[in-house]
């Protein structure tokens, strides 16, 4: 009795316990090990060593996925950074109505990939978007039809990515700014010191953090991101718009192959652990405030 | 005009023009929605409509077809509620129940335990799809809500734990303490000390749950069978559906109502929304 009472609080966590070793480690286990193998419609589970990596590095819509990974997420993540960071600076000078436009820039983070992915394509479809609207107005040889131009489908992808995840950043660096201590600004201000000095000599260096925190948040999104391609290319034109995450899903539900599905989805777990993984580390550290 | 002011204009104009960027898709998927067919073919992307029709939005809940199936959002957008509600709360409850440990019950291993369920907040779910499915087939729960439910709750517990751990840790041990010199148990004290402070965080988690389990798609396509597909399935499909005619109009509005849950709570509970948001992220 004694016993039970002192172990209350391992009992209660055990089902958590066997729940995410066996669902998300032994899972990831199992992935690893049939990435190691030559399965195709059916896991197999003899060793063959690199032999699906090696596939996955020879296929060239693998390689589409990969560059595209990095265009889009690298872009993504910029360019929603930089738009984040301008509209808390600008918010943060006493706006009227400020609470208005944070929550028109914060919404579309509330909505499905699927809803954002359907609307943009129907907002940047050539036939009666935004092309066909703006010839209308006269400028009969305006295009804009990146959505089914191979090599361009990709940053329509990054606009839909951008104006979803966009305000978040905003909100999260917002915080950032007002969590500066006033104090040094006042001093600063009295030192008659401009405004812009101020935020990028004192107010941006002290939002490292901050910083740090949207780079690992974007960047998660930018690697997971398989909703807003589905919904918005679904992969096309041809496979030009493929992600990791799409390939992956292709090759384990529409393909069949699921050693190449294994070994892709394995080097996306990589790709997030290694930008994932200090950040945790470092989370993790005990603190020396507390 | 001093310069002082023209950069306040200025600066409002930005925001604003900001502003409308983000309404933008919502405007034209609400304006879409409300048109005709053939006004939507000779009119512009964002003129008001000229003759408003609730047709569309009576197709896209009752009778639009997803694949083969003319039934329009409602079997599916009822899916998502059956699959969300539970899952919302299973996960929640179970969240609340470890972050009270970590927080306040700790003992050898819990920090490498803790560690461990953050690593799996940050997985990318690709790696456990197929043996997810698998699994499903073998408890016999493939292609069926409680299916999803499962899969939900399973991955939405790192999330709920997270929250609740770091709302716990800044009620001081020195209260748990004192309880338990009481004579106070396990449950007892979190019943009448924890619980009763709990109801800014279970929003929070709730709101979060909600949010991720409505918008979910990669679980609802992967493990969802043709009855038991989530709004959002539903809604890729009706978009995608090649039979007939086009019909932009029913898209936006199946969007939009698809939409609709999570926008609702969004305008409700904003503050709690991104909270949850930002508590992954920012330092607790």
């Amino acid at each position: 009795m004694e016993w039970l009472e002192r172990n209350v609080p391992k009992l209660v966590l055990a089902p958590s316990f066997v729940a995410i070793l066996v669902f998300v480690y032994g899972f990831i286990g199992w992935t690893a090990w049939v990435s190691l193998t030559k399965s195709k419609l059916m896991p197999r589970y003899e060793i063959d060593g690199f032999g699906q990596y090696g596939r996955l590095v020879a296929s060239p819509r693998w390689d589409v996925a990969m560059d595209n990974l990095f265009i889009f997420g690298a872009l993504f993540i910029v360019i929603s950074m930089v738009v984040g960071l301008m509209l808390a600076i600008f918010l943060d000078q006493q706006i009227r109505s400020e609470g208005v436009l944070r929550t028109i820039y914060l919404y579309p983070m509330a909505l499905s990939l699927i809803v954002t992915g359907t609307s943009w394509k129907w907002i940047l479809n050539p036939g009666l978007g935004i092309q066909e609207m703006v010839r209308g107005w006269g400028f009969e040889s305006f295009t804009f039809d990146w959505l089914i131009r191979p090599e361009m489908a990709i940053y329509t992808v990054v606009i839909a990515a951008v104006w979803q995840a966009s305000g978040f950043v905003m909100a999260l660096f917002l915080a950032g700014l007002r969590s500066v201590d006033t104090e040094i600004i006042r001093a600063a201000q009295v030192d008659g010191i401009p405004t812009h000095r101020i935020y990028t000599a004192i107010i941006i260096p002290t939002m490292a953090p901050i910083f740090l925190s949207a780079f690992i948040v974007l960047a998660h999104l930018a690697i997971k991101a398989f909703d807003l391609v589905i919904a918005l290319t679904n992969g096309g034109p041809g496979y030009a718009t493929d992600l990791p995450a799409t390939y992956m899903y292709a090759m384990a539900f529409s393909r069949g192959d699921l050693g190449q599905a294994a070994a892709s989805a394995m080097i996306m777990m990589m790709v997030i652990f290694a930008i994932v993984v200090p950040y945790l580390y470092s989370e993790l550290r005990p603190r020396r405030d507390h | 005009m001093t310069t002082n002011t023209m950069l306040r204009w200025g600066l409002y104009g930005i925001l604003i023009l900001f502003a409308l960027f983000y309404l933008m898709p919502l405007f034209v998927m609400l304006t879409t929605s409300l048109k005709s067919l053939e006004e939507i073919r000779t009119g512009s992307l964002l003129a008001l409509p000229r003759a408003i029709t609730f047709q569309p939005w009576l197709e896209a809940w009752s009778s639009a077809c997803a694949g083969t199936q003319c039934e329009g959002l409602r079997p599916f957008f009822w899916n998502s509620v059956l699959m969300a509600v539970p899952a919302v709360a299973i996960s929640t409850v179970i969240g609340a129940i470890n972050g009270y440990v970590f927080a306040q019950w700790r003992f050898r291993g819990a920090n490498l335990f803790f560690a461990a369920i953050l690593f799996g907040c940050f997985i990318p779910f690709q790696v456990v799809l197929m043996p997810m499915a698998r699994m499903l087939g073998l408890m016999g729960l493939a292609g069926t809500i409680p299916g999803l439910i499962f899969v939900h709750v399973i991955y939405g517990i790192g999330f709920t734990t997270l929250f609740f751990r770091n709302y716990y840790v800044t009620i001081p041990q020195e209260l748990v303490r004192a309880a338990r010199v009481d004579g106070a148990g396990f449950f007892r004290i979190f019943f009448a000390i924890f619980l009763p402070l709990s109801l800014p965080i279970i929003t929070v988690s709730v709101i979060w749950q909600f949010t991720q389990i409505w918008n979910d798609f990669l679980f609802g396509v992967s493990f969802s069978g043709a009855g038991s597909q989530p709004v959002t399935v539903a809604l890729n499909n009706i978009v995608n559906s090649t039979t007939g005619v086009k019909a932009y109009n029913v898209d936006m509005a199946a969007a939009i109502i698809a939409a609709l849950p999570t926008l609702f709570v969004y305008v409700v509970a904003g503050k709690y929304f991104i909270r949850g948001l930002t508590a992954g992220s920012v330092k607790g």
